[in-house]
């Protein structure tokens, strides 16, 4: 299975990219990988696999605090509006009530909270994972495509790869991949 | 929904990541199968020239095109955009609050449910700003630095519906688009043609299926779910208040805000499965869209229906308990007066006929489903009407009473805002995916799983 190698010698190496039959050989690559003291293993599956975030042993995401802080800037600022246009602004009289009737504000000062909470969990996600990007090395590989369908892949960079290249393709294949590809840095 | 056999009602055996993603993203890439797609298109499009014939007299004539007048003053324009706004939940619902109890039913139809919100979203929000009367001034709803130094009314419940509709509106289609990114990705990496890749590339943004993306992916969404719960509730309350806040009798009622969430869940459930039912099969997608889809559906709509029969009971009864010879007048005036006839309508469509949903059968028929969800949304237009314009054309004094007559711009603004909802669905349908691929493929691992 292994594909030859047809970049010309000069191309600068990104890493390998390795093809797992199915999910549970995947887990388990990883987990031998790390074993072997590989860091920075990225794997690629066509939908969340779980357990596969704690073999990776990857950080706690940063994106609860993200959305937290969106969701109380929204609010906060919504309220500090409604509060500054009652109170100095634009005071109104409306039957006599307070110019600071507190709980009439609170329903769009809630809806801020909500639209500052998405905004920032969607935009804050994007740059969280690097995106948009327009290409990334994988992508030049072109049975990566299967990644998005049904294909579990597993990419281990040329810095994190203290070994010659020959002994990790080895090792992959050892390990069950079906495919390893060495993937050119463009 | 967690015992062991459910999974296989949802997913048939036999079925494998690839399966699946064939047959989700072959509907946008097939070239077959067109001709039922051309003829909704198409009524779409001509409704959609309704639409527009209907906004264009209104702009030149001004709001005295539709019936209302005084004492009606709020007729079919905002009974619309209550019955649209209210379908729209169901699609939030079915996205966000199913996966926050880990239904996993919902997720071969969560895609078009939340397509369809945001598209009923889109024509609700029409009718307010139409009947602005000046809508080029619509953005004066808008907190900003004017010259005038005039600044929005915060105390007024149209001021926070205003914020609740455009938030919801906004922030359903980030969920939205957040969901179909993964998918994206799936289609720009099975299109075959030169363009489609590039601009599916554009839409996935770069996804590459990295399991350090996938976590922060799934913390993220499952965070959106939650919050767009609590939103989708405070929506409809929003929208209850333009009415229970004000002074007007029969609508200052602590009872709407419920019933109104309650009566939007009902409505919108029917309209999912109006969409559901044909979708599933004009494009053979009756084994991911299945009969256990229906059936749970179904059994929404059946609590839902109870609910909103238990709040048209609370009405009554509170209208009695008063003891207010105006209020009491009132309510016998729905059951007996003009109007009577609609609101014994109301009765058999919206609690009457919703009961065959007891019965496993009825649940799993089709047809009978489809012929009950038009009966429901019938009846959920008739509850709007009545709540609004009914409640407005009998005041204190009998020399202000009238009767509200809507007139055929009235009709027609709406047929139209059913074609725009049908162009903007079929044109959804064939370009992008209609079923969430990669977590249909969650759902084949876990099935898979499951067996081992």
């Amino acid at each position: 299975m292994n594909e030859p190698l047809n970049q010309s010698p000069e191309t600068k190496r990104w890493g390998h990219l390795s093809q797992f039959s199915d999910a549970d050989s995947l887990l388990a690559a990883v987990k031998a990988l790390r074993d072997d003291g590989y860091e920075q293993i990225e794997a690629f599956t066509p939908f969340p696999l779980e357990g596969l975030s704690e073999q990776l042993h990857l950080p706690r995401t940063p994106m609860p605090l993200i959305i937290l802080i969106g969701g109380l800037l929204g609010g906060s600022s919504i309220y500090a509006l409604e509060y500054w246009v009652n109170l100095s602004a634009y005071p109104l009289n409306i039957g006599g009530r307070p110019l600071h009737s507190w709980p009439s504000f609170i329903p769009p000062a809630f809806e801020g909270v909500v639209l500052g909470a998405a905004i920032f969990g969607v935009y804050g996600l994007l740059w969280v994972c690097g995106l948009p990007r327009l290409n990334h090395p994988v992508f030049e590989i072109e049975e990566f495509q299967r990644a998005s369908v049904d294909g579990f892949f597993l990419a281990i960079e040329a810095t994190e790869d203290p070994s010659p290249p020959e002994n990790l393709e080895s090792r992959l294949q050892e390990l069950g991949a079906t495919g390893v590809w060495e993937v050119p840095d463009v | 929904m967690t015992d062991q056999n459910t999974l296989d009602e949802l997913v048939p055996a036999e079925a494998t990541y690839a399966s699946v993603t064939e047959d989700v993203s072959d509907v946008v890439f097939s070239s077959q199968k067109q001709r039922h797609w051309w003829v909704g298109f198409l009524i779409g499009l001509i409704l959609l020239n309704v639409l527009l014939t209907a906004i264009g007299w209104l702009l030149v004539e001004g709001i005295g095109v539709w019936g209302i007048n005084i004492p009606v003053g709020w007729g079919l324009a905002i009974v619309h955009f209550v019955w649209w706004i209210g379908i729209g939940h169901a699609g939030t619902l079915i996205s966000a609050i199913l996966l926050l109890f880990h239904q996993n039913w919902r997720t071969s139809i969560n895609r078009f449910a939340e397509a369809m919100t945001l598209f009923a979203v889109a024509c609700a929000g029409l009718f307010p700003l139409l009947h602005l009367g000046r809508p080029k001034f619509f953005y004066w709803l808008v907190p900003y630095p004017a010259t005038t130094g005039v600044w929005p009314q915060f105390r007024s419940p149209l001021m926070w519906d205003f914020f609740a509709v455009s938030t919801y509106g906004t922030v359903s289609l980030l969920f939205w688009y957040l969901g179909m990114v993964p998918d994206l990705a799936t289609m720009r990496d099975r299109s075959n043609s030169r363009w489609g890749s590039r601009i599916f590339g554009l839409l996935a943004l770069g996804w590459r299926n990295s399991a350090r993306h996938w976590h922060h992916y799934q913390k993220t969404y499952l965070i959106l779910a939650g919050i767009a719960t609590p939103l989708v509730v405070s929506v409809h309350t929003t929208v209850s208040w333009d009415f229970s806040v004000g002074i007007v009798s029969a609508w200052h009622s602590t009872v709407f805000p419920p019933y109104f969430v309650a009566g939007a869940i009902f409505g919108g459930f029917a309209m999912v499965l109006l969409i559901a039912i044909p979708l599933r099969r004009i494009y053979h997608l009756e084994h991911m869209v299945t009969l256990k889809h229906l059936d749970n559906m179904s059994k929404v709509m059946l609590v839902a229906g109870l609910f909103v029969s238990y709040g048209y009971l609370m009405d009554a009864y509170a209208a009695w308990l008063k003891n207010e010879p105006f209020d009491s007048y009132i309510y016998t005036n729905r059951f007996s007066g003009p109007y009577g006839l609609l609101y014994w309508a109301l009765v058999i469509c919206n609690c009457v006929i919703p009961q065959a949903l007891w019965f496993p059968r009825v649940r799993r028929h089709t047809l009978a489903l489809f012929g009950i969800a038009i009966a429901i949304s019938i009846g959920m237009w008739l509850e709007r009407f009545i709540i609004i314009s009914l409640s407005l054309h009998r005041d204190y004094l009998p020399s202000d009473w009238a009767m509200y007559y809507p007139t055929k711009w009235d009709w027609l603004l709406y047929l139209g805002t059913f074609g725009m909802f049908l162009t903007l669905l079929m044109l959804f349908i064939r370009t992008l995916p209609a079923i969430s691929m990669s977590e249909m493929r969650e759902l084949v691992h876990e099935s898979n799983e499951e067996q081992s």
